[in-house]
C-alpha cells in the first residue's frame, strides 16, 4: 500500500530534481541525455566554419575586405547571408513557441516580423549601397559635421549592438545548457571565443559564409521538419488545424486574434519598432556595402524575403503542429503534466516537436542549427560593433581620417576581441535577469535614434547638423525612458505593480519624437554651416540614385 | 567626383525621369505593402470576428491564416516587381545617365 503511494512520490521527486538539475547546470540531462548527434553535428559546423575562418584570413588584406569582404558578395550570396541574420534563434525558437501558445496571434506578429523586409528595398537599399562605404554612420555623416553626427551614430550603433549581444548571449548560455548539457557560463565562453576568432581572422567574408551556411542549414532543417510533420497528418493542412483546436485549452478561439494584439496603439508601436527598427540594424545594414553596386543589392533583398518570408511561413505551420503533437504528450511537460510546464521553458515547441517527428537524430540536428545560429548572429553583431569603433571613432574621429589601413585594421581587432569579452562578461552577468526589455531596447533605440537621423539625412534636404544631434539624441532618450517605466523594466526587473509608461514597445511615441525635433531644430538652424549641409544635399542626392561616386569606393 | 559631373547629371533630363519613375514605383509599392498590412492589423484590433470565419464550409482553418500568408507571398512578390524595373529599365537608364556624366 504504502509503496504503492511512494512510488509516484519518489517519481515526482526524481523529475523534480532532474528539472532543477537542469535549470541549474546540467541541461535537461534528465529528459535528454547528451545527444551524440547534436554534439557531432555541432562540431561539423565548428570545424568546417574554422576551416573557413582560415580560408578567409588569407584574402582578408585590406580594410575593405574586413568590413566587407571588398564588396565581392553576389546578390545572392548577400540574400543568403542576410537571410541568415534574420532568422535568429529568436525567429526560430519564439515565433513558433508564440504560435503554439496563442495560435493566431503568433501569426499576426509574424507577418509583423515580415513587412520591414519590402520597405528596407523600396526606400533604402540602393541609396544605402550607394552613400555608404563600410558603417551607418557614413551615410548619416555624408553632408554634416564629420566628428559630431559620425561620433553619434557609432555610439547609438554601439548602444544597438552590446544590447543585441548580451540578448544573443543570454539565449545562447540557456539553449546549450539545455540542448547540449554544458554549463552556463562554458557556453558563454565558448560563444564568445568562436565569435573573436571568426571576426578578427576571416572578418566579413568568414561572417558572411558562416551566415549563409548556417541559413541553408536552417532551411533545410525547417523543410525537413515541415516535411515530416506534414507526412504525420496525411498532408492535410485541415487535420492539423482540427487536432490543434482539440488539443489546445482555448479550443477554437486560436483560430482568432486573442489579448496578445488586442490594444491597438500597443500594436502599431510594436510594428514601427520591428519594421524601422530593423531596417537600422547595424549588422544588417552592413550587409549592404558587401556587394558591388545597387542592383546586387536589390536582388539581396529580393532573394532574403524570399527566404525570410517562406521560413516564417513554415515555422508558422510548425507552431501550429506542435501544438496537438507536443501540447498533448505528457512526455514533454515537467512532471508529466499535461498542459504544464514545458520542459526547458516556453521557447522549447519546435525542439520537442523535431524530437516527437524524427527521433534524437532531428533533435540533434535542430539544435546544433540553433546553436549555429547563434554563432552566426554574434558574429555579425560583432563585426557590426568592431567597424563602429575602428572605422568611425577611430580613423575618422579620433585621427581624423589619418590612420593607416594597418592602424586601423588593427584597431578593428583588438575592438572585436573587446566585444567578445564584454558580451561574455555581461552575458554572465544578465545570466538570472529577464532580458526581454534588452530585445525593446535595442529595437526601440535602433527606431528611434538611428532610423530617423539615416532616413532623413537620405531623404530631406533641410537636415543639420544640430538636428540630426538633438533628434537622435531626443530618440535614444525617449526610447530608453520609455523602455525603463514599461512593464518590462519597472514591473519586471524593478519590481513596481503597475508600469508607468502602458505599452511594452516604445516607437510609436520616441520615434515619432526624434522625427519631431529632428525637423523643428534643423528648421531653426540658421548657421553658415546648416546652409553648407543642406546645398550639400544635391550632390549627394545625385550620389544616392545613380551611384556616381560610389562605385569607385568599392573597387579598391 | 567633382561638383561639375554632378550638376551635369542633374541638368539631364533622363535623370529627372529616373528618379520620378523609380521614385513613383517605390512610393506606390511600400503604400500597398503597409496598406496590406495594416488593414490585417486593423483588423485584427477591431474587426476580430471577421478574421475568425471559416475558409470554407466545416472548414477547421479560419480565414486569418491565409490572410496573413497572403499578405507575407504579396509582399514578397512586389519585391520581385520593384527588382524586375528597378534592375532592368532603371539601371538601363541610370548606365546611359552615367555614361552621359562624362567621367
Amino acid at each position: 500500500m504504502s509503496a504503492k503511494i511512494l512510488l509516484p512520490a519518489v517519481a515526482a521527486v526524481l523529475l523534480t530534481a532532474g528539472a532543477a538539475f537542469a535549470a541549474g547546470d546540467m541541461g535537461a540531462a534528465a529528459k535528454q541525455p547528451i545527444n551524440p548527434t547534436a554534439i557531432a553535428m555541432f562540431v561539423a559546423f565548428v570545424g568546417l566554419t574554422l576551416a573557413i575562418t582560415y580560408w578567409a584570413a588569407k584574402r582578408t588584406k585590406s580594410a575593405a575586405d574586413f568590413y566587407t569582404a571588398g564588396g565581392g558578395i553576389s546578390g545572392f550570396q548577400n540574400g543568403l547571408a542576410i537571410a541568415g541574420d534574420y532568422m535568429s534563434a529568436a525567429t526560430l525558437l519564439g515565433l513558433s513557441s508564440l504560435v503554439y501558445l496563442t495560435g493566431f496571434d503568433g501569426m499576426a506578429y509574424t507577418v509583423s516580423f515580415f513587412v520591414g523586409w519590402p520597405i528596407i528595398l523600396f526606400l533604402m537599399a540602393e541609396r544605402l549601397r550607394n552613400l555608404g562605404r563600410f558603417t551607418f554612420a557614413d551615410i548619416a555623416s555624408y553632408r554634416l559635421d564629420q566628428s559630431k553626427v559620425r561620433t553619434f551614430a557609432a555610439l547609438g550603433s554601439l548602444t544597438v549592438v552590446i544590447c543585441y549581444l548580451i540578448v544573443q548571449m543570454v539565449g545562447a548560455g540557456q539553449l546549450i545548457k539545455l540542448l547540449f548539457g554544458l554549463d552556463y557560463a562554458v557556453a558563454v565562453v565558448l560563444v564568445g571565443v568562436l565569435m573573436v576568432i571568426y571576426v578578427t581572422f576571416g572578418g566579413m567574408i568568414a561572417t558572411t559564409w558562416v551566415q549563409i551556411i548556417k541559413a541553408c542549414l536552417m532551411l533545410g532543417g525547417g523543410l525537413l521538419l515541415l516535411f515530416l510533420t506534414l507526412a504525420h497528418f496525411g498532408f492535410s493542412l485541415e487535420s492539423v488545424f482540427a487536432k490543434a483546436t482539440e488539443a489546445h485549452k482555448n479550443g477554437v478561439k486560436i483560430l482568432g486574434p486573442g489579448a496578445l494584439l488586442a490594444d491597438p496603439i500597443s500594436t502599431v508601436s510594436m510594428s514601427l519598432g520591428l519594421v524601422f527598427g530593423t531596417s537600422a540594424l547595424p549588422h544588417i545594414m552592413m550587409r549592404f556595402f558587401t556587394v558591388p553596386n545597387a542592383k546586387e543589392a536589390r536582388k539581396s533583398v529580393f532573394v532574403a524575403s524570399g527566404l525570410i518570408g517562406a521560413f516564417f511561413l513554415v515555422v508558422c505551420i510548425l507552431g501550429v503542429a506542435a501544438i496537438s503533437i507536443v501540447g498533448s504528450n505528457p512526455q514533454y511537460f515537467e512532471g508529466g503534466q499535461v498542459g504544464g510546464k514545458l520542459i526547458g521553458g516556453n521557447n522549447m515547441p519546435i525542439m520537442h516537436l523535431a524530437q516527437a517527428m524524427g527521433g534524437d537524430m532531428l533533435l540533434g540536428f535542430m539544435s546544433a542549427v540553433a546553436f549555429a545560429t547563434i554563432l552566426a548572429v554574434v558574429a555579425g553583431l560583432a563585426l557590426a560593433g568592431a567597424s563602429s569603433i575602428a572605422h568611425d571613432l577611430y580613423a575618422r574621429v579620433i585621427r581624423k581620417g589619418e590612420a593607416t589601413e594597418a592602424e586601423e585594421m588593427r584597431v578593428s581587432k583588438i575592438a572585436s576581441l573587446f566585444l567578445g569579452v564584454i558580451g561574455v562578461v555581461l552575458g554572465i552577468l544578465f545570466e538570472k535577469q529577464n532580458v526581454a526589455f534588452l530585445v525593446g531596447l535595442t529595437f526601440g533605440i535602433a527606431a528611434s535614434a538611428n532610423f530617423p537621423v539615416l532616413i532623413l539625412s537620405m531623404y530631406w534636404k533641410g537636415l543639420t547638423t544640430k538636428g540630426a544631434l538633438f533628434g537622435g539624441l531626443t530618440g535614444l532618450l525617449s526610447a530608453v525612458t520609455f523602455v525603463v517605466l514599461s512593464k518590462t523594466v519597472w514591473v519586471a526587473v524593478i519590481g513596481y505593480d503597475k508600469p508607468i509608461f502602458p505599452y511594452e514597445h516604445p516607437a510609436l511615441f520616441s520615434m515619432t519624437l526624434a522625427f519631431l525635433v529632428t525637423i523643428v531644430v534643423s528648421k531653426l538652424d540658421a548657421s553658415a554651416q546648416a546652409k553648407r549641409e543642406i546645398a550639400a544635399y544635391d550632390d549627394q542626392y545625385v550620389r544616392s540614385q545613380t551611384g556616381i561616386g560610389a562605385a569607385a569606393a568599392s573597387a579598391h | 567626383m567633382t561638383d561639375s559631373v554632378y550638376a551635369r547629371v542633374r541638368a539631364n533630363p533622363k535623370f529627372q525621369e529616373l528618379t520620378r519613375k523609380r521614385g513613383r514605383l517605390a512610393i506606390l509599392l511600400s503604400l500597398i505593402v503597409l496598406g496590406g498590412y495594416y488593414a490585417l492589423m486593423m483588423a485584427v484590433a477591431f474587426a476580430p470576428d471577421m478574421l475568425r470565419q471559416p475558409l470554407a464550409e466545416g472548414s477547421m482553418i479560419s480565414i486569418g491564416f491565409p490572410i496573413s500568408a497572403v499578405v507575407i507571398v504579396v509582399s514578397w512578390l512586389l519585391t520581385g516587381v520593384y527588382s524586375y524595373f528597378a534592375n532592368g529599365e532603371f539601371e538601363d537608364l541610370n548606365n546611359q545617365i552615367i555614361e552621359e556624366s562624362g567621367r
